[in-house]
Parts: structure tokens; C-alpha cells; sequence
């Protein structure tokens, strides 16, 4: 799998899971949460893990600062292995990784000042270095104003920014980012997410994200492990996984965050206004398909209208589909076609009078029951959380 | 009942030192003692800090055996154990041996259900940042629920100041003794209504000064 190069990628991993399994409870009530998962996160890189809630990534990502401990296998994070450390030692290395919640998890008793100067407190810095430190991360996030508001003054973004500034504050070289953007808006999104760039991109911190949310993996990550009741079931390059996803999860999180192919039911809409034979054509970066498209349409003389797609930015780089109605003789469309396979993806969908479904749009949008049984399905319903997920972001979508 | 006032007005001053004197310190050891096996109720519950089913158990069962039992009766229950630490079982200074235990008995299960109202994302995000468990408990649990506390602090003097009424059972003195002996006994009903009035006031004022402090903690 081609792999895009991050900066310090050659150096040592910054994360490394080894076979690593957590079961909760015992007997019959056992859970296992984490099920013999291994992956690398490289120094330097910012790295996603999606699934739905319950398949076990929040529970990976306290494996990484110990909060929660392996059942088996082992966590390496730079060099050090950290089953079986004793606790002291367990909290040096949580001293060297930073972690933000979901909902923040600000001391309520503490101004924001106080609350990034917690954890230097707990390192023992003293008092003169702590009021410099604290001034110079409330910069960095843009909250310098707000040093003495209490969290209950603040925004849900604003309080997302002190949360970085105190994950931050002991420069730390991993931070673990759980759901970080999902109690916030769209636009306090972007916002933060613009922030964990830069202090990926300007501190060198290798960043972990867990989220259900595609559209963060999509503008935030370099590599994407996608996971489903407690297994990694892909893991790959960002670009990757959006343009060849192999597993169904992770196609179903690819169709949650792009919309450029029509749906089934859109596609029967689309038939019923354009009756001639209609392809999609995927847009890749490099390949410069869609001038690809336009020059072959007109060599062939193909008439071609755009009647559906959309092109938006995958870890920064183009990515999308159009759906084209191409209308001319049958023989012209069958040349054309096999000259724009050699440069681009190309699904046939058919005319009206003989549609062709199109194979990806209906395993993002088809209920998973309805399809091939997927061994770990019995364990939830995928389908109600997949809807879920498509309806929360109806409003993202293309942004 | 001029005349009466005369002797009377010094006795109830008397009183009024001595239900101040078991109430402070009662206050003082039992709360204290309160706070500490609360905090131990709450951080070594299964799931949380420090879980140990067996010091939890063994902590819960403690607190729920002591804790219903008639105060009147727990006193003279406790008398052989007073016995040895004060070395009396007469007075006011033996009738605050089992007034401090009751009410550590009493504070532990408040501070326990004000410790439940913290959101453990909080202490969570204390571990991650390397915090020792000592750490967390006096400088997140502690601060976090601090208004509730002073609430709960406020709400405890009150019971306390209840319980204190039965000193006299063993010759503790105090204005419930004060009451009783000087007022129901002699068919005074004005002792009895001026002593209420005494209580009343002294309830209100702390229960004020309760308030005010719990506010200000809270919009700090």
C-alpha cells in the first residue's frame, strides 16, 4: 500500500500495538473490546482510527497511556514497553503524552490558567516557569484574554482550545485526540481541527484521532485504521482507504463523508430526467481525469452533460466523481468508454431502459442485513448507527 | 419571673457554650474523620480510583450497621468504649466521644454522594496527565465538589446540633438539657419557646453562612 511520506517517518514508531487484546469483565459477561489488534503509528504523523461507538477505539486509545491495561499483547510507545510497568513509571510516559476529550474535562474549580498550569503542577515545575508556560500555550491556542474565566464562561470550542493548551502544556510528543470534535458545531470543528493541525505541523506532535466522524479522518489524517467490534478490518494511507475501500465499514464511512456518487435513489431520479447512458468517472489527483474526460468526449464526439458529482479535498489532495449522461450512437459510446478506462475509473450505470447498478453506491447505502451476513454483525446494528452518521453529517457534506 | 430570669439567663449562657463546644468539635474530629472514609467509600467503589471490593465492602457494611442506630441508644452502647478513651462515661467531654463518632458515621455518607456528582471524565483526564491517585483525590475530587461539600458541611451542623439535644442523658448540659430540665420539667413553657428561639437562630445563621460560601465557591 503506498504510503505518504510524513516528515520524520523513518524514525523510530512513536506508537507500536502488538497483538494487543482488552476484555472486560469475565465468564459470560466477558467483553472484548479490543480483539488481537497491531498497528504502527509513526513519529510524526497525525492518525485516525474510525468506527462506530462500541467498536472498541476508545478503549485502544487508553491502551496507549495506560489508563486501561492490555489483557494480552503488548504496547510500545517510543521504545518503552508499557505491560507491566509499575505505576510510578506508568506515569512518567502519560506525562509524555497529551490527551483531549470528547466533553473537555476541564477541572470546573480552576480558571483556565489554572487548568492549563495543572499538569505542570503535577511535574513539579516551578512557579516562575509555570506562569510562562501557561501564558505562552494560551497564545498558541488564541485565549490569552480568557486566562482568568472559569470553564463554565467558556464556548464549547474555547474550552476544546484549553484543553489542548493543557494537553500541551508539559510537551508532550503524542497527543491522543478522543472524539475531540464531536460535541462541537461544524464551524468550532473546522476550528479545532485547523488547531490539531497546527500543533502537528508547527510542534512535530504525532497526533492520534479517534472519531465516528469520516470528515475528520478526511481534512485531519494521514493514515486511517477503520475498526468494527473491536478489530482493525483496514488500515491504510487516507487517500487509500476514500478510493479503494476494501472492508464494508470502512466503505460505509467513505459513503458517509462523500457524496459525489448518486445514491440508488437518486441514480432512479437521475434515470427518470436523463435517459441516455449514464457513467461515473472518478477524479483522482495526478491522473488528470477530468481533462482526460472533456478532451476524450470531444475527440469521440460524444456529447456529454454533468448531471451529477463532486470533487472536495482528501488529506489535501483532489478526490471525487462525476456522473456523466453521454449521448451518441452505441458504437461511439463503446470506443469512447475503453479510451477512458485508460485513464480513469470508470462505472458503467446503463440507460434507463438497461440500468446497471452501481456496486459501491449500493454497499455504501445498502443495509448491511440485506447483504452478504458479516460474522461480527450480531454484536449491534451497524445499520442504525450507519443512518445515524449519514444524517449527522447531511449538513458537512462536500465541506 | 423577673427573679426567675435572673438565675436563668446565666444558665442558658452556659448551655449555649456547651452545645457549641460538643457541636465544634464534633464537627471537627467526626467531620474530619467523615471526609476521610467517604473519600475511601468513594475511590475504592468497583469502577473508580483506588476499586478494592473488599475494603469497599468491608467500609459499607460498617457504615450502614452504625448509622441506623437511635443515637440515644448508640451513646449508652458506646459508654464502655468512651470509658477507655475519655475515662469517663459522665459530662460533656464523654457525651462528644459518641457524638464525633455518629457524625463521622453521618459525614462519610454525605461526602460520599457529593464525591458521586464528579464527572469521572475529570479524574480521567488527572490519570492521563500522570497525576498520583493522593494527588487526584485532594486536588480534583476535593476542589470539584467543594460547594456540595459545604453544602452537605452545612446540613451536618444541623444534625449535629439535633443529636447534641440528649447530652443531658448524661449529664452533658447543654440547651437541650437546658430545655428539658429547666423549661418541661417546671411547666416553663417560655424556657422551652426561648430556648427554640436560641436554636432557630443559631440554625439560620449557619445555614447563611452555609449558602454564601457554597455560592461563592461556585461562581468563583
Amino acid at each position: 500500500m503506498s504510503e505518504k511520506t510524513t516528515g520524520p517517518a523513518s524514525a523510530a514508531p512513536a506508537i507500536e500495538l502488538r497483538g494487543v487484546s482488552k476484555t472486560f469483565g469475565d465468564g459470560d459477561r466477558a467483553v472484548r473490546a479490543v480483539d488481537d489488534v497491531s498497528l504502527t503509528v509513526r513519529a510524526g504523523e497525525i492518525f485516525g482510527v474510525i468506527g462506530y461507538s462500541g467498536a472498541g477505539k476508545s478503549t485502544l486509545v487508553r491502551l496507549v497511556n495506560a489508563l486501561e491495561t492490555v489483557t494480552s499483547g503488548s504496547v510500545v510507545v517510543e521504545g518503552t514497553d508499557l505491560s507491566g510497568l509499575p505505576e510510578r513509571k506508568v506515569r512518567a510516559v502519560r506525562a509524555r503524552i497529551g490527551m483531549i476529550f470528547q466533553q473537555f474535562n476541564l477541572l470546573s474549580s480552576r480558571t483556565v490558567a489554572g487548568n492549563v498550569a495543572y499538569p505542570l503542577k503535577v511535574a513539579r515545575w516551578p512557579q516562575e516557569k509555570r506562569a510562562a508556560r501557561v501564558a505562552e500555550l494560551l497564545e498558541f491556542v488564541g485565549l490569552s484574554d480568557k486566562a482568568r474565566a472559569y470553564p463554565r464562561q467558556l464556548s464549547g470550542g474555547q474550552k476544546q482550545r484549553v484543553g489542548i493548551a493543557r494537553a500541551l502544556a508539559t510537551s508532550p510528543t503524542i497527543l491522543l485526540a478522543d472524539e475531540a470534535t464531536s460535541a462541537l458545531d461544524p464551524e468550532t470543528t473546522r476550528d479545532v481541527l485547523a488547531l490539531l493541525r497546527r500543533v502537528n505541523a508547527e510542534l512535530g506532535i504525532t497526533i492520534v484521532v479517534i472519531t465516528h466522524e469520516m470528515d475528520v479522518v478526511r481534512s485531519l489524517c494521514d493514515r486511517v485504521a477503520v475498526m468494527e467490534h473491536g478489530k482493525v478490518v483496514e488500515v491504510g494511507d487516507v487517500y487509500d482507504v476514500f478510493s479503494a475501500p476494501s472492508a464494508d465499514a470502512a466503505q460505509r464511512f467513505v459513503g458517509t463523508s462523500m457524496h459525489d456518487r448518486p445514491s440508488p435513489d437518486a441514480l432512479a431520479r437521475l434515470r427518470e430526467r436523463h435517459p441516455g447512458r449514464l457513467v461515473t468517472v472518478g477524479v483522482r489527483e495526478g491522473a488528470s481525469s477530468g481533462t482526460e474526460l472533456f478532451r476524450l468526449l470531444r475527440e469521440h464526439e460524444v456529447d456529454g452533460s454533468v448531471v451529477f458529482g463532486g470533487i472536495s479535498e482528501v488529506g489535501q489532495r483532489p478526490f471525487g466523481s462525476l456522473t456523466v449522461e453521454l449521448v451518441a450512437p452505441d458504437d461511439r459510446i463503446t470506443t469512447f468508454l475503453a479510451a477512458l478506462r485508460e485513464h480513469a475509473d470508470v462505472v458503467d450505470l446503463g440507460t434507463a431502459q438497461q440500468p446497471v447498478d452501481d456496486p459501491r453506491a449500493l454497499r455504501a447505502e445498502h443495509d448491511p442485513q440485506g447483504g452478504p451476513p458479516d460474522p461480527g454483525d450480531d454484536l449491534g446494528d451497524p445499520y442504525g448507527v450507519a443512518r445515524d452518521a449519514v444524517l449527522r453529517h447531511g449538513h458537512l457534506g462536500g465541506a | 419571673m423577673n427573679r426567675d430570669w435572673s438565675t436563668l439567663w446565666p444558665l442558658l449562657w452556659e448551655a449555649f457554650g456547651q452545645t457549641l463546644q460538643m457541636v465544634t468539635i464534633a464537627l471537627l474530629t467526626g467531620g474530619l474523620a467523615g471526609l476521610a472514609l467517604g473519600l475511601a467509600l468513594y475511590v475504592t467503589r468497583p469502577g473508580n480510583l483506588l476499586a478494592n471490593k473488599v475494603v469497599f465492602g468491608v467500609l459499607n457494611v460498617l457504615v450502614n450497621i452504625v448509622r441506623p442506630i437511635p443515637f440515644i441508644i448508640f451513646v449508652t452502647l458506646l459508654g464502655p468504649v468512651t470509658l477507655q478513651v475519655v475515662g469517663t462515661t459522665l459530662g460533656t467531654e464523654a457525651f462528644i466521644f459518641p457524638l464525633s463518632v455518629m457524625t463521622a458515621f453521618g459525614t462519610s455518607r454525605i461526602v460520599e454522594q457529593n464525591l458521586v456528582g464528579i464527572d469521572p471524565g475529570v479524574v480521567e483526564a488527572a490519570r492521563a496527565m500522570g497525576a498520583s491517585s493522593w494527588r487526584i483525590i485532594t486536588t480534583v475530587l476535593v476542589p470539584e465538589a467543594l460547594a456540595p461539600l459545604i453544602l452537605g458541611y452545612t446540613f451536618l451542623f444541623i444534625a449535629v446540633l439535633d443529636m447534641s439535644a440528649i447530652a443531658g442523658l448524661i449529664g452533658g448540659g447543654g440547651l437541650g438539657n437546658f430545655a428539658l430540665t429547666y423549661g418541661y420539667q417546671r411547666y416553663n413553657w417560655m424556657v422551652v419557646l426561648v430556648t427554640v428561639a436560641v436554636i432557630i437562630v443559631i440554625v439560620q445563621l449557619v445555614q447563611w453562612v452555609g449558602n454564601r460560601l457554597a455560592r461563592t465557591v461556585l461562581h468563583r
